[in-house]
């Protein structure tokens, strides 16, 4: 997207998302002000390792999180905000406006119902006015653009496979048309074809739907292969966003850098890591929080917060050595 | 020409798990051929990749090897001595020279024992080291060497208080103390993050040219066998169909199962998301009741008419076309078929209750082209019988291995192979 | 699902091998983990029932410290509360004086609970019942877990023939009503025996063999089937050595609640016995034995000699009841961080400011 681009109204904005959980030793802040925008029909992945809070800040824009987790923020939703409003306006725009994909299928659909009922019921308790034969009928024509055959509508869930099972919960997640589906790890539990097969449907649901695909995962290689733009997190926060062309070409951050370079894929001639460990969530170092591990690290490092920046057109990093000792704050660009 | 030296001499192992009929079961008391009759050797100081994916086998035969799953048939030669017949008690002093590094950290340690307690049972338990000291020690430098070091720091820490990493670091410790000879790894970094994997991975080469070891390398990740493996196989549904030297797989891959693996991983550069791809439809098949003939063939995108085509496959071919077509097609092609869910299929033939032979044979060759290639072709007669239509198929054997440019592939593509007790489709020609 | 993995650090850097009091620090420290990442309510629960429970180990402990008179004592030397009856001496009473205590005495300065009517004082007889309760409970527990959690683990662990005649076997046991069970077995003991601590505490013991067992091996059934069990398998280790050292340690902390639990039923079943006379023999201090005895009081309008025993009965039941619910929550949480609550930064709540697309901040930056 160029500067010059007219802006379309993104499908999700989000702002200053925080996510923090209660814990014995005090509250772990797993989400600390994360804010992008994800435009209709663009597909926009969510990059990092475990502990980083990719899963919790996925589970907070839906507000799905475990008693005593609080969210703070704003999440625009075509406009509307969802952070702070009641709950049944959040359970709708649950599946009629958001649909999430999690990662084992299995537990998210009821054993003792048929898998058209499962349709029946979503579709009815969001549109009651839809009669149960035409429910049942949207059901199958959904299940069949996933590859399910109308003939096998009817069975129980253990009678499909685990990559089966997964496209009945996508079907599930876009019967009704959201404008939003985010999926977490939604193909780590799926042999590769099958990970392939389920993104390759993903990508067909964005461009002929029209759905806007957030795309939570540690797979750098999905994200190289299916999104159009890239956001790195670590601790918490987003290191940098981009398209992915450019982010995966020439990386700014240094833990991208290093993320990418510990990569093994077919082509991998070398073996490299990245030391340390990610910094304590409940009480986290000052300054930059990739610093201790980093070795480009200079003084101010550990001791200014570096805040997202331009480094290249819509490409953002967090990191003084890219945008020099002072924090700018800038508007921002998608 | 010398021999190289051969750690691990497997011949036509099998492992099946009986399934005892539950009350859900579809009525067939059925084995699960978990591995299903594999020949291969390890030679010394390799890395072999067993390489597949859930449900292939590979784990299941790593543990055959190691006699955590008692084999069904076969043998396993270590040293001329055949592991299967070993009871559990005669197989327990020879652990110490075959080892296991397991693939979730987090499960693999007991969680009552500190960190010298656990990696350093295994000397207590072959009577390799006499007094707490020495095995404080012995365990000391194991953790140095895998990298967890001052080993002070870790020794009297219970694993819980560890990061993923470390943990798998003492696994490997764990495994290595006794210095053995032969090391069955399972997917030992599926677990770990990204930018942990290399590190580890790279302590696990470092290790096995220190103390000479050998490596079973298990994992459903062809990215990292190609750097890590010497030789590998890659396993479907509990048998091998590419084995052989690791580059040339990679470089020229010889199965149509081992090109849509290869196609499949996903490449972390942007640059080349828009490559051809050839993937197979559908997913790996129940294993209580594999295709026949080659495995494969349901989902292979160059199957022949002799890879072992059948009834069931001609059922799943018209319901997954049922979901490319729109109603009325889908209604009319319906009718024409009969009562599909009374429709009984066996090696030879399908059987579908008050279809009209002609009607059949008709759509067949109506919709032939938009099926699974070569399905319609592989069938030989349509007739009628009391009532119903019987599609009879031709035959269809099971593969066997065999030498096609540097590597064995157990693929009809390269010339028509038949396994002796191996599950055929199809009708047997009367000539053998 | 909950927060995520918190990145640990090793233990510091130690000079030396640690000696053996600090290893044994340690162990304790690891095993109080689960106290301190619990919630507040549940170590509440904890607290109120060990105070509870240990008002009453400190009247078993000390019984002559708190009681007055003994427990079958009915007269006292004059001037004392010494019991003529009860020294190795014999007291003769016509010559120094003994007075008979009350009968059927309501509460008074000189007997807090009042007397009975065989003119026991209720509150010696209190104190002294404490002594058996805790003596036959704790006996009778551990008689219990003596043979439950070893059976359990073999039974667990091996499988086949053995496991399912036994798991037959505890179930039927399981089945009959525990007092029923218990009346049961001390009938039969006191043919062969005389009833008093031991048959009580077999006949207590019994009833509770069953759900050690079944816990045991349930929690061994699942425990063998973790990675850390076959890799005991896979360094060589032997049936013995996987029982003992791997699965024996990863179970037993379904003990602690279980014998709490059960103690607090113990103490009733114990009662229930003493009430129908299957207990220890009068005139030793039993609870349930005064509150069978008591009855025809009650009747009479006597309140104190029922009320008093069937209190303490009462008390030590929820104390040990407490800790084992209490327990319960800390080693089998439910969901682990119940109670404790996130909070996020007072600037989050920019709700207001982001609807007008006014220039905002970009994300968060440290303040």
């Amino acid at each position: 997207m160029t500067a010059n681009a007219p802006m379309p109204e993104p499908a999700l904005r989000v702002r200053d998302l925080q996510v923090a959980y209660g814990t014995p030793r005090g509250s772990l802040q797993a989400v600390d002000g994360v804010s992008f925008d994800l435009a209709p029909g663009e597909s926009l992945g969510i990059v990092g390792e475990s502990g980083c809070g990719k899963s919790s800040m996925g589970r907070g824009l839906m507000q799905l999180l475990p008693p005593g987790a609080a969210v703070g923020g704003s999440v625009l939703l075509n406009g509307e905000e969802l952070i702070g409003v009641d709950a049944g306006r959040l359970r709708r725009a649950r599946g009629e406006d958001i649909a999430m994909v999690f990662q084992e299928p299995m537990t998210r659909l009821d054993p003792l119902m048929r898998v058209s009922k499962h349709f029946v019921e979503a579709i009815r308790a969001h549109r009651p006015e839809v009669s149960k034969a035409d429910a049942r009928q949207m059901g199958r024509d959904i299940l069949a653009q996933m590859g399910i055959p109308p003939t096998r509508a009817d069975n129980y869930p253990h009678e499909f496979s685990g990559g089966m099972r997964q496209r009945i919960m996508i079907a599930l997640g876009i019967v009704l048309q959201p404008t939003v589906i985010i999926a977490d790890e939604p193909t780590t539990a799926l042999d590769v074809i099958v990970e392939a097969q389920i993104l390759d449907l993903l990508d067909r649901l964005r461009t002929d739907e029209n759905v806007g695909l957030l795309l939570i995962t540690h797979n750098l290689g999905l994200v190289a292969e299916t999104c159009d733009r890239v956001a790195v997190m670590y601790a918490g926060r987003i290191v940098e966003i981009g398209p992915v062309v450019d982010v995966f070409a020439n990386p700014r951050h240094p833990y991208t850098q290093g993320l990418l370079r510990s990569v093994i894929s077919i082509e991998t001639t070398k073996l490299v890591s990245i030391d340390g460990t990610p910094p304590d969530l409940v009480d986290p170092p000052a300054g930059c929080r990739f610093a201790p591990r980093c070795a480009q690290a200079f003084g101010d490092c550990t001791t200014v917060d570096p805040v997202l920046a331009d480094v290249d057109v819509g490409h953002r990093a967090a990191c003084l050595l890219q945008t020099g000792s002072y924090p700018q704050r800038m508007g921002v660009t998608a | 020409m010398t021999q190289p030296d051969v750690v691990m001499d497997v011949r036509n192992l099998s492992t099946w798990f009986e399934q005892s009929g539950g009350l859900f079961s579809r009525g067939q008391h059925q084995s699960v051929k978990a591995v299903d009759g594999v020949t291969f050797d390890i030679r010394k100081g390799e890395i072999f990749g067993l390489v597949g994916e859930s449900g292939s086998g590979k784990t299941t035969l790593g543990r055959t090897l190691l006699g955590l799953v008692p084999a069904t048939a076969g043998q396993v030669l270590y040293k001329g001595q055949d592991l299967t017949t070993l009871s559990e008690k005669a197989y327990r002093p020879l652990r110490r020279h075959l080892a296991m590094i397991f693939q979730d950290p987090n499960a693999s340690l007991n969680p009552a024992m500190t960190v010298v307690q656990g990696v350093g049972h295994p000397l207590r338990i072959h009577g390799l080291a006499s007094s707490r000291a020495e095995v404080r020690a012995s365990v000391a430098e194991m953790l140095e060497r895998c990298g967890l070091a001052p080993a002070t720091n870790y020794l009297d820490v219970y694993p819980e208080d560890l990061s993923g990493g470390q943990k798998q670091r003492l696994v490997i410790a764990r495994a290595l103390i006794t210095r053995p000879e032969f090391v069955v790894a399972d997917e030992p970094v599926a677990a770990l993050d990204m930018s942990v994997r290399a590190k580890v991975l790279e302590l696990m080469m470092d290790l096995k040219d220190d103390l000479g070891l050998t490596y079973l390398y298990i994992t459903h990740d062809l990215s990292s066998g190609r750097f890590v493996c010497d030789r590998m196989a890659i396993m479907y549904l509990g048998q091998m169909v590419e084995w052989g030297d690791a580059a040339l797989i990679y470089d020229d891959p010889h199965h149509p199962y081992t090109d849509a693996l290869l196609d499949a991983v996903p490449l972390p550069d942007p640059s080349r998301r828009d490559r051809q791809k050839r993937l197979p439809s559908g997913e790996i098949p129940d294993a209580l009741s594999p295709p026949r003939g080659c495995s494969f063939h349901p989902r292979c995108p160059v199957a022949r008419p002799d890879c072992g085509w059948g009834g069931r496959d001609l059922i799943d071919a018209l319901e997954h076309r049922w979901t490319r077509v729109d109603a009325d097609t889908f209604e009319r092609e319906l009718d024409m078929v009969g009562d599909l869910a009374g429709a009984s299929a066996d090696a030879a033939t399908l059987r579908l209750p008050g279809a009209d032979a002609e009607q059949v044979r008709s759509l067949l060759t109506t919709i032939g082209s938009t099926l699974s290639p070569s399905l319609v072709d592989a069938v030989v007669a349509v007739e009628p019988d009391r009532g119903d239509t019987v599609v009879v198929f031709g035959f269809g054997p099971e593969p066997v291995g065999q030498d096609v440019a540097g590597r064995v592939v157990a693929c009809h593509i390269h010339g028509v192979t038949r396994r002796p007790d191996g599950k055929h489709g199809g009708r047997v020609p009367t000539q053998g | 699902m909950a927060a995520p993995e918190r990145p640990p650090a090793p233990a510091a850097p130690v000079a030396v091998a640690p000696s053996r009091r600090e290893l044994i620090r340690g162990r304790i420290d690891h095993t109080f983990k689960p106290w301190r990442k619990a919630n507040p309510m549940a170590r509440r629960l904890v607290i109120v029932g060990v105070l509870m429970t240990s008002v009453f180990a400190v009247l078993a402990l000390l019984p002559s410290v708190v009681a007055p008179y003994a427990e079958d004592q009915y007269r006292y030397i004059a001037g004392t509360t010494d019991n003529p009856d009860g020294g190795e001496a014999r007291v003769d009473c016509v010559a120094v004086g003994c007075e008979q205590l009350p009968r059927r005495e309501a509460p008074s300065s000189a007997h807090p609970f009042g007397t009975t009517s065989a003119r026991f004082d209720v509150m010696s007889r209190i104190v002294h019942g404490s002594r058996v309760a805790f003596a036959i409970v704790i006996l009778s527990t551990g008689l219990a877990m003596g043979i439950g959690v070893p059976l359990g683990l073999w039974s667990g662990y091996r499988g086949g023939k053995v496991d399912r005649i036994l798991v037959t076997l505890m179930d039927a046991v399981y089945v009959i009503p525990g007092l029923l069970l218990a009346i049961i077995v001390a009938f039969v003991l006191q043919q062969y025996f005389d009833p008093g601590l031991a048959s009580a505490t077999v006949a207590v013991g019994v009833v509770y063999v069953p759900q050690y067992y079944r816990v045991i091996r349930n929690h061994t059934l699942s425990v063998k089937e973790e990675p850390f069990v076959e890799a005991a398998r896979a360094i060589g280790a032997s049936p013995r050595t996987i029982v003992t050292r791997y699965v024996f340690f990863n179970v037993v902390q379904s003990v602690p609640v279980i014998f709490t639990l059960n103690a607090a039923d113990a103490v009733l079943t114990l009662a229930g016995l003493g009430f129908l006379g299957y207990g220890v023999p009068f005139p030793q201090a039993e609870w349930g034995l005064d509150v069978s005895q008591a009855l025809s009081d009650v009747v009479a309008g006597f309140w104190w000699t029922a009320f008093f025993p069937g209190m303490a009965i009462m008390l030590l039941v929820t104390g040990l009841t407490l800790i084992g619910e209490g327990l319960n929550d800390i080693v089998n949480p439910l969901l682990r961080l119940k109670g404790f609550k996130g909070k996020v930064p007072a600037r989050a709540r920019t709700n207001a400011q982001t609807a007008g697309g006014a220039a905002e901040p970009s994300d968060g930056a440290g303040q």
